[in-house]
């Protein structure tokens, strides 16, 4: 049960549609993946855990702290905006300074995608869990979109912890899994995913084998 | 929109499309696949409208067919398409012909344009 998780960086361009050689249309997200580079190989013996740490993005050197500086340095690693670690079984196979672009994906293959979703700012229930409000007419007033109840009275005489209410939304790590790649061009460093994959356009993406989809051997 | 995107949906557009406006007559020929083999089929009347830009942009088709009026959507670039004749020019003072839907007969008529300008 050796879990081989493949995975790239990459910034999220846009959504857009394109045919499939069944004429059927598909809307895809394009992601502009890669290249990044292997930083780091976290094994069972040193680091207890078997990863690879992946760098992406460009940086002024200039603004690189010491430590991490002296470290990429020593590597011959040009510095990188962004460091994730990515844990996967075979992590011994990866070396230091390796490049890692597009092209570790193919079309057809499933994938699960991470990034930050968009923030949604104060929202409500209705908006925020899914709570379908309050009836639209027989009287009600003022009152539509409101959560309804939120517990008891004298018993048990409080609100109980968790209750799902009104407040930011969005701008957390979201996963989107078991999408499915539609076409990699390897030349563009593009990868088209089919469907939606959260975060605004121009932010940070993770795209990761799917861990529900034959990803362990 | 990024420009890479913009080049893959330029990559996406066809070339052989004649160009069409709003009120013009068309026959749209449409490939049916039906099991294992494919025939052509005609779907004539005037274009209704034409929406969005790019790869994405499609047109609504509207005939009468048997006192019933029938509209179909075709996205302009797919490949289900075979071919676009266009039939006549029409001279119409609207981007989207809504008003056609609800007009029968002799009023539910689009006039031809006279002078042919190379259209768009």
């Amino acid at each position: 049960m050796a879990k081989q998780i493949k995975g790239v960086l990459g910034e999220k361009l846009g959504m857009t549609q394109v045919f499939d050689q069944d004429n059927r249309m598909v809307p895809v997200t394009v992601v502009k993946a890669g290249p990044c580079v292997v930083t780091r190989v976290r094994t069972p013996e040193r680091d207890g855990y078997s990863a690879i740490q992946l760098g992406f993005g460009q940086v002024d050197p200039r603004k690189v702290n010491k430590p991490l500086g002296d470290y990429l340095r020593k590597h011959g690693i040009t510095p990188r905006r962004y460091f994730v670690e990515l844990r996967t079984d075979d992590a011994s196979e990866y070396t230091i300074g390796q490049e890692i672009s597009a092209d570790v994906f193919e079309a057809g293959q499933h994938v699960d995608v991470t990034g930050k979703s968009k923030g949604k700012g104060t929202a409500g229930v209705m908006k925020r869990h899914g709570f379908r409000g309050l009836g639209a007419s027989h009287g009600t007033q003022r009152k539509h979109r409101s959560p309804g109840s939120i517990g008891g009275c004298a018993t048990p005489g409080r609100v109980f912890k968790g209750l799902r209410m009104a407040g930011r939304m969005g701008n957390v790590r979201t996963t989107v899994q078991s999408l499915k790649v539609h076409a990699v061009d390897a030349e563009k460093g593009l990868i088209l995913i089919k469907g939606a994959i959260p975060g605004a356009a121009g932010s940070l993406v993770m795209i990761r084998s799917a861990v529900k989809k034959g990803a362990t051997k | 929109m990024h420009t890479l995107i913009q080049e893959l949906e330029k990559a996406q557009k066809r070339t052989d499309i004649p160009p069409f406006r709003p009120g013009d007559t068309l026959d749209v020929h449409v490939r049916v696949i039906e099991g294992t083999r494919s025939r052509i089929q005609h779907f004539k009347g005037f274009v209704l409208r034409r929406q969005g830009s790019g790869s994405r942009e499609t047109f609504t088709v509207r005939k009468v067919s048997a006192g019933v009026g029938v509209e179909r959507t075709f996205p302009v670039h797919s490949p289900v398409i075979e071919k676009i004749e266009v039939v006549t020019r029409g001279h119409v003072r609207r981007a989207k012909l809504y008003y056609m839907r609800d007009l029968r007969g002799k009023a539910a008529r689009i006039r031809e344009k006279r002078d042919v300008l190379p259209a768009k």
